[in-house]
């Protein structure tokens, strides 16, 4: 600095220092009020009763059922949906075409159901007074209470998810990268491969990873359709309903804890793929 | 008003954008600040608006000490490269918000009214006021954001690239229109533009700027015949530049006399800087400098020939009489008939500008021997 | 060959040409997946729905425990996003202005409700928000307001699970406008409040509309976080979804048909005037 003759530093345009100050003590009140604290006591309460409870939580049977369920779930649920992402990305950023607008509407509609709706709609699919129930309870096909109901319940839901990432994202690059390497001779697959796909990777990640939270945090859909057979159809939120509703609040908490560690690594990486890929992230902030 | 900028010192990160920069536009003046990306002529606009605060130095209006006051009550009339209108306002709230803005001597809305209507009449955009932004082409839009600042009278108008985002033609339309406006409202006005046919065309006075530093302020005429710095030269219009050695009041190229009279300029290298029109070709076969043709293009009326001479190969480019044919490789000659001399001075450079006559006879000893390469 | 020749003649129409390859497959598979997993099972309700008849729909959707239940979830849902609507702006405001110190990981907060299973929000916000809980008891003591096992639980898990809505949809917006606006509006004269209220405000307005419809949309259809923090007592705290459970647990498929049908009538007109918003505020800004 020269010999500036001393003057206060003002802004040129900006809140002066209190309301600044003010502003951001209220943000960070209401964060910590409303986001914080809840995500706090998860974790206080799944040790209120020691470790030794916490541990037996997680190890009762029940527990590592619903944890192979709900894995299950995941595990179908997502890669569906992840196909079905890049296809719908792929068409609607990629082409233009009449109705596409509506078909984007069409895809967000799940998002604009309850869930204990999304529930509903496949017990009355599938249901003992549907079509569709007796004829594949003649088969020995059991949907309704049972693994496959839940399955499909969850791929309703977590339905939009990674095409709602995806498509802003391809959007925004353009198609001028897989023009190019179409002119120079690269079939579709090379193409979405060695073009596309890296450079949408981390906004795909994402997608993947809040996919999969929902996935495995669904609670409404799945409710209505497991009919709650413990061991068999209980999925983690289900498991901690029913410890938090026998009173067993520590038990519920501590299986509760495990969700909210998949929060938590959700957000984690989220939040350092933002700091490193600012650029290819900052494209979507909706979900 | 005058708007006197004092000592004024800015540094981003580790570098100055404006180094001890002083500028004073007198009252009513249209002046052009003029330089490459970089130069700090946008920090000192900014830091004129009010919108940076500088390091060191000070800003006056009149011979008021406008570093205290606030950007609100500054009173300038600020016109940004991409209009910056209010894009959710019709055009004729975007020209009224300054006045609504007021605290003391806020007008009747149906005087607002009135003035908006007669400001979208001095920018010829009478009719439009229920436009919004977005319905509008650039030109208009740059059209509202003038009168927008016009509107609050401000004390000094100042204009950043105001016609830097417009098309050639618009742009060229845009500048006379300024003009006269300028000449009818009379406000003091600071512009800031990289297009040095802008600046030499539309501003009473000219600021040119490199580097954080003011190189040269003068009139155009006075910027184009007597650039104070090889920097304002060659930034100003065509140049072609040869390094010569200084001696003797006589500058040499390659150890060979070029018979130029140099004055009073020191001893040592120095640079010679040509204007197309400082060269002329010999067609009278008189001495001049060989040189081989490596281009020709037209350029309206003339043609622009390159041409390189010397051990080096320096380029020269000079205009030729467009019936004139000339080849590439064609070997030709050409003598120096205007130009300046840049040595090493006292402060800074020591310049001389070259005489027609001084220049016009050249003796050569041995002149084919450069083409012999 | 030739048969995917003129199938390329008669999709023209409709498309514009490219030279990417691969439409008809990855569009084919999104409407075939599109059609099998979402519009066909919602159109089984819808069907069901009609063959209930007007008499009965009527009956069930003026049932005095279903319009309360409906009553409180729309109701809640409008207090929660008028909530969120105002701390969401405010949060996004200091999020991208202003720079502070754990700045970034809060940013990332705000995304927990979307990664936080709503069973798990509902327990927590139970636990803390009870008449003997930690902040329930504060509440209570300070103010005699009780929240847990009441509507203001209910609102309060809505503004939980809807609060990133507003956020994220305005903090883009909020990242566009540029400086120079504001700029020009101070040289202008317009002070800070002046510049905010009448220049970035309004520029936001339609994404904080968005948001406020998305975050509406979501508290509506709230399930999971809202039944451990409310009593469930039909006509004080029972929200709509939850109505909709109990009635599927006594085997009554018209009543839960029914108010399922009711709710998502009301969400998708909320989603057509989504659409229809954020089509006009690209057209009022020239965005595009």
């Amino acid at each position: 600095m020269n010999s500036a003759k001393p003057r206060k530093m003002r802004q040129a345009i900006g809140e002066g220092r209190w309301t600044r100050l003010t502003l951001i003590t209220i943000a960070l009140v209401f964060l910590g009020l409303m986001l914080i604290a809840p995500l706090l006591v998860v974790f206080v309460e799944a040790f209120s009763r020691g470790v030794g409870v916490y541990i037996d939580a997680l190890a009762m049977p029940d527990t590592m059922a619903a944890l192979r369920l709900t894995l299950l779930v995941a595990a179908i649920a997502v890669p569906v949906n992840l196909v079905f992402g890049v296809a719908a990305a792929w068409a609607i950023a990629k082409f233009e075409f009449k109705g596409k607008a509506f078909l984007l509407t069409l895809i967000d509609l799940p998002f604009a159901v309850s869930p204990v709706v999304s529930g509903l709609i496949f017990v009355l699919l599938f249901g003992a007074n549907s079509v569709l129930g007796p004829w594949l309870d003649g088969a020995g096909i059991k949907v309704l209470f049972a693994v496959p109901g839940i399955v499909l319940a969850t791929i309703f839901i977590t339905f939009p998810f990674i095409a709602r990432e995806l498509i802003p994202l391809m959007q925004q690059q353009g198609s001028s990268e897989e023009e190019a390497a179409v002119s120079l001779g690269a079939g579709g697959w090379r193409t979405f491969f060695q073009v596309t796909l890296p450079n949408v990777k981390w906004g795909l990640l994402y997608g993947v990873l809040l996919c999969n939270a929902r996935a495995m945090g669904e609670f409404g859909a799945v409710t209505v359709v497991s009919g709650n057979i413990r061991g068999v159809t209980t999925t983690l939120p289900l498991h901690i309903e029913i410890l938090y509703n026998d009173n067993k609040a520590a038990a519920a908490f501590a299986v509760a804890s495990l969700l909210a560690l998949l929060a938590l690594v959700t957000l984690a990486v989220k939040t350092l793929l933002e700091a490193r890929f600012a650029n290819s992230l900052a494209a979507q902030r909706r979900h | 008003m005058q708007v006197r900028a004092e000592n004024i010192s800015k540094r981003y990160a580790n570098m100055a954008a404006l180094d001890d920069v002083s500028l004073t536009v007198g009252s009513g003046e249209l002046v052009a600040l003029l330089g490459p990306s970089g130069s700090g002529k946008t920090t000192l606009l900014r830091t004129i608006a009010g919108l940076e605060h500088p390091d060191a130095g000070a800003v006056y209006f009149n011979d008021r000490d406008a570093s205290e006051s606030r950007i609100q009550d500054r009173g300038v009339g600020f016109v940004f490269q991409h209009y910056a209108l209010f894009k959710h306002m019709r055009v004729m709230d975007n020209i009224a918000f300054g006045l609504r803005a007021r605290k003391t001597n806020k007008p009747s809305e149906s005087e607002i009214k009135r003035r908006v209507m007669e400001l979208l009449d001095l920018v010829q955009l009478s009719g439009l006021d229920h436009r919004f932004p977005s319905q509008l082409s650039g030109g208009q839009r740059q059209r509202v954001a003038l009168a927008r600042a016009l509107a609050i009278e401000p004390s000094v108008l100042l204009l950043d690239e105001p016609f830097g985002a417009l098309d050639a033609r618009v742009r060229k339309d845009l500048r006379r229109w300024l003009r006269e406006i300028h000449e009818r409202t009379g406000h003091t006005t600071l512009f800031v533009t990289h297009d040095q046919e802008e600046a030499l065309e539309l501003a009473d006075r000219v600021v040119v700027m490199n580097k954080g530093k003011i190189e040269q302020s003068a009139t155009p005429d006075e910027i184009y015949d007597t650039p104070a710095t090889p920097f304002v030269f060659s930034f100003i219009g065509e140049s072609s530049v040869i390094p010569v050695q200084v001696g003797n009041g006589r500058a040499t190229l390659d150890e060979r006399m070029l018979d130029l009279e140099v004055g009073n300029l020191p001893d040592g290298p120095a640079q010679l800087y040509l204007r197309p029109e400082d060269v002329a070709m010999v067609t009278d076969g008189g001495p001049g400098i060989p040189g081989l043709v490596v281009s020709t293009r037209r350029i309206g009326g003339m043609r622009r020939v390159t041409i390189e001479c010397g051990l080096a190969r320096h380029r020269i480019e000079f205009d030729a009489s467009a019936e004139v044919t000339i080849a590439n490789s064609q070997r030709l000659q050409v003598r120096v008939i205007g130009g300046r001399v840049y040595g090493a001075g006292s402060e800074g450079y020591a310049t001389e500008k070259l005489a027609a006559s001084a220049t016009s006879d050249f003796k050569w000893a041995k002149a084919e021997g450069w083409l012999d390469r | 060959m030739a048969s995917a020749a003129l199938d390329g003649a008669r999709i023209i129409r409709w498309r514009r040409r490219s030279v990417l390859p691969g439409f008809g497959l990855s569009l084919g598979y999104t409407i075939a997946y599109l059609s099998l997993v979402v519009l066909i099972p919602l159109a089984g309700l819808g069907i069901r729905s009609a063959t209930l008849g007007w008499d009965a729909f009527w009956a069930i959707a003026f049932d005095p425990r279903v319009v309360s239940a409906l009553q409180l979830s729309f109701g809640a849902a409008l207090i929660a996003a008028i909530v969120n609507t105002v701390f969401g702006v405010l949060v996004a405001w200091v999020l991208v202005r202003y720079r502070f110190p754990g700045r970034r990981w809060l940013d990332a907060a705000v995304d927990l409700p979307f990664a936080l299973p709503t069973a798990v929000a509902g327990i927590a916000l139970a636990t803390l928000y009870a008449p003997n809980g930690p902040f329930g008891a504060l509440l209570m003591s300070w103010f005699g307001v009780k929240v847990g096992f009441t509507s203001i639980g209910v609102t309060l898990a809505l503004i939980f699970v809807g609060l990133p809505f507003v956020v994220r949809t305005v903090q883009p917006v909020l990242e566009e406008i540029d400086r120079e606006t504001e700029e020009v509006s101070a040289t202008l004269g317009a002070g800070r409040l002046r510049t905010a209220t009448r220049v970035i405000l309004p520029a936001m307005f339609p994404a904080i509309l968005t948001g406020f419809a998305l975050s509406f949309a979501r508290g509506v259809g709230e399930y999971g976080s809202v039944i451990f923090i409310a009593s469930n007592l039909p006509y004080k705290s029972e929200i709509a979804p939850l109505l909709i459970v109990i009635k599927l647990e006594e085997h009554n498929y018209a009543g839960a048909t029914a108010i399922a049908t009711i709710m998502l009538v009301i969400s998708f007109a909320m989603l057509f005037v989504i659409n229809m918003l954020q089509a006009w505020s690209r057209k009022w800004f020239g965005h595009e």
